[in-house]
């Protein structure tokens, strides 16, 4: 084995040496100018001191930045929400599919992936507008129009439209795992779909649900595009600021800053998932 | 016989085209134990499946209790099946996986604790009630099936091969306790196994199945010394197949001239076949006695004997099966029984016998 290893090691290094040079170079080192940077200062137009400051952290603590992140993070959370909602019953649907229509269903699912996001949202913003399809048909049976374009409500739905996919595949995966059989006996023991599925296919499935919300959580929680086109005045999420203070405020350092809290956040998700995850684990195998 | 439970009324189960259970009508009586027994493949598992309601009948009808099932979802069914891979709940402790089923029907939290408790003592299995799945071994998480299942006290339980997954040892022992379960319960199991030595042992009657036909419902008996067909005699234990035409049948005798014999199997009962129609005789290897064949002696009987010579022997402790050619080059399976610890005189390869059986001895076999 270990001779192995050594002989093979040239070859390791020729196999993993471009794709770690590619991400240190274009993942790791501007992450790291960036996160230098949030601890800078403007000192021209095209130039950033990095002094150490902790101020741009600091100005973070305005409540206007405040709420814009709690915003954020509840549109996410409540996006997270109403796309479970949705795509647990649609992925426990192709779960029990007959196996040719599931390639089928799974496919569809993915064809939005295949569609660039901007053309997407300029498409949902024809469903939505005021002369837009929804409007239309509302109108011939005497209602409307309704104002559902340029509101929150426009960004929570285009926000569940984009990401359902990321946790439908997710929740279709752990589902598809459960052992049949277990689902069977349940129904034999006398408990009916609804009872099964709260006592066994939740509880069995809980890591693949818990690690889907996150897998869909996180993009939301950083979306710019969809808040941007679908949103109102208000509805900016913390992504819209991040892109105006690099480009439009040319304020590099603070936007470096909002970027890592965000990042911050990111991970402090992740490990929230990680340790629910640990402690079922543990509970599991104790007792 | 006690009164008819079950009633399985023409069932047929297709797969597209492919029929996996074939027309199948049987009758099972309350307090039985039936086993199903059959080759891979055959159809078992998804009979038993139709039982519980986990599969739904192309044709036919089941009736449990003279209620058509037909409409009736596995959880309205007084039926309880334990899986072929035994299907304990991983998430739930021992005593969680036995009560899961008096949990959904809302019995009484102290009775539910008795119960469990009755079940597992039942099973053998006080003292491990908060074990997980995972801690327990492939015999315990069976019993945790068997009394998951027996706690609801089901009108009928069905096991899917329960014993398949154990070592010979353990499923040897779980055979007997599992019989003891049944008379002590008294439900009506129905059982599944490709292992005749398991069907035989535990049932009171069997079914074989045929890729998808039942070929033969009988007491284990029954099955082995009167087959219907060559499929049932081969299947069950082990035989030797004599292909021949009928050429007397009169009610107190008959025969068959075969010529894989080469020569006449004489009998001494009638046959209920046409003379001349293509029959077979099925003899079973310890229904044959052989002798040794010396220089110039007489042949031990007038009918059903036949020379052969010794080719091939396997000493198998209880018993020797010798591989005994005949003139026209066929070999015969005999088997005898190794009473003494050493016979005065054995057989050994390459050695002169006589073969020879009685005229009630094979089993005339019309398909
Ligand atoms: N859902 C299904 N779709 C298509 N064919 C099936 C399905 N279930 C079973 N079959 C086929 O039906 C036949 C009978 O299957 P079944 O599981 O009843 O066999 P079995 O007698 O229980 O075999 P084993 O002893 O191997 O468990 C097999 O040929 C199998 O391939
Ligand atoms: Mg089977």
């Amino acid at each position: 084995m270990e001779q192995d290893w050594k002989q093979s090691r040239g070859s390791f290094f020729t196999a993993f040496a471009p794709p770690a040079f590619w991400l240190t170079l274009f993942f790791l080192v501007p992450l790291a100018i960036i996160w230098a940077y949030s601890f800078g200062k403007n000192i021209s137009m095209t130039e950033v001191a990095v002094t150490g400051t902790l101020s741009n952290y600091a100005r973070i603590a305005d409540p206007v930045y405040i709420s814009i992140f709690v915003k954020s993070i509840v549109y996410a959370a409540l996006t997270t929400f109403l796309c479970l909602i949705v795509g647990f019953p649609v992925a426990l649907a192709i779960t029990f599919a007959p196996d040719k229509a599931k390639a089928w269903l799974l496919l569809l699912i993915m064809l939005p992936f295949w569609t660039n996001l901007l053309v997407r949202t300029y498409a949902l913003m024809a469903v939505l507008r005021t002369e837009g399809y929804v409007n239309t048909v509302l109108g011939w049976i005497g209602i409307g129009p309704l104002p559902l374009l340029h509101n929150n409500f426009a960004v929570v739905l285009g926000l569940v439209y984009v990401n359902l996919p990321f946790l439908v595949l997710p929740l279709y995966s752990a589902l598809d795992r459960l052992d049949r059989s277990l689902l069977e006996a349940s129904l034999d023991l006398g408990a009916g779909h609804i009872r099964t599925i709260r006592e066994i296919v939740i509880p069995l499935a809980l890591p693949g649900i818990l690690s889907g919300l996150l897998i869909t959580f996180i993009p939301a929680l950083g979306s710019y595009l969809t808040p941007d086109l679908l949103g109102g005045p208000d509805s900016q999420m913390i992504a819209s600021v991040i892109e105006r203070n690099f480009k439009r405020a040319n304020d590099w350092p603070f936007g470096s800053a909002l970027s890592f809290i965000l990042m911050y956040l990111t991970f402090f998700a992740i490990a929230a998932q990680t340790l629910v995850a640990a402690r079922r684990r543990k509970a599991g195998g104790e007792a | 016989m006690a009164k008819t439970l079950i009633s399985i009324q023409n069932i047929t189960k297709r797969f597209g085209n492919f029929a996996a259970v074939d027309d199948v009508s049987l009758e099972i009586a309350e307090g039985e134990f039936f086993a199903l027994l059959g080759p891979s493949g055959c159809g078992k598992t998804t009979l038993l499946r139709m039982l519980a309601g986990l599969e739904m009948p192309t044709e036919g009808q089941i009736l449990i209790d003279g209620q058509d099932m037909s409409r009736v979802p596995p959880n309205k069914r007084p039926v309880n099946m334990v899986f072929q891979s035994y299907a304990v709940f991983p998430h739930m402790s021992v005593k969680a996986n036995v009560g899961y089923g008096l949990r959904i029907d809302k019995v009484a939290k102290d009775e539910i604790e008795a119960r469990v408790r009755e079940a597992l003592a039942l099973v053998k299995l006080d003292g491990l009630e908060e074990r997980k799945p995972d801690q327990l071994s492939g015999g315990q998480r069976q019993r945790v099936a068997l009394a998951r299942a027996l706690v609801k006290r089901p009108r009928v339980l069905l096991l899917d091969e329960p014993l398949s997954a154990l070592d010979a040892k353990l499923r040897e022992a779980m055979r007997s306790e599992l019989a003891q379960i049944q008379e002590k319960v008294g439900v009506t199991f129905v059982m599944v196994t490709h292992d005749q030595d398991e069907a035989l042992a535990m049932a009171t009657r069997c079914g074989v199945m045929h890729r998808g036909v039942l070929q033969q419902v009988a007491a284990p008996s029954d099955l082995y010394e009167y087959p219907n067909n060559r499929f049932v005699a081969d299947f069950i234990g082990s035989v030797n197949l004599f292909e021949g035409t009928l050429t007397i049948d009169e009610p107190d005798h008959a025969m068959i001239e075969s010529e894989e014999l080469g020569g006449p199997i004489h009998l001494d009962h009638g046959v209920t076949g046409a003379t001349g129609a293509t029959v077979w005789a099925a003899l079973r290897p310890e229904k044959i006695a052989m002798a040794h064949r010396d220089e110039g002696a007489a042949a031990p009987q007038e009918t059903n004997v036949v020379p052969g010579v010794v080719r091939h022997l396997s000493y198998l402790g209880n018993e020797t099966l010798y591989e005994v050619e005949i003139a026209c080059g066929r070999r015969i399976k005999v088997t005898r029984s190794n009473v003494a610890r050493y016979e005065e005189r054995g057989f050994s390869g390459g050695e002169p016998v006589w073969l020879s059986w009685h005229p009630r001895a094979p089993a005339v076999l019309l398909s």
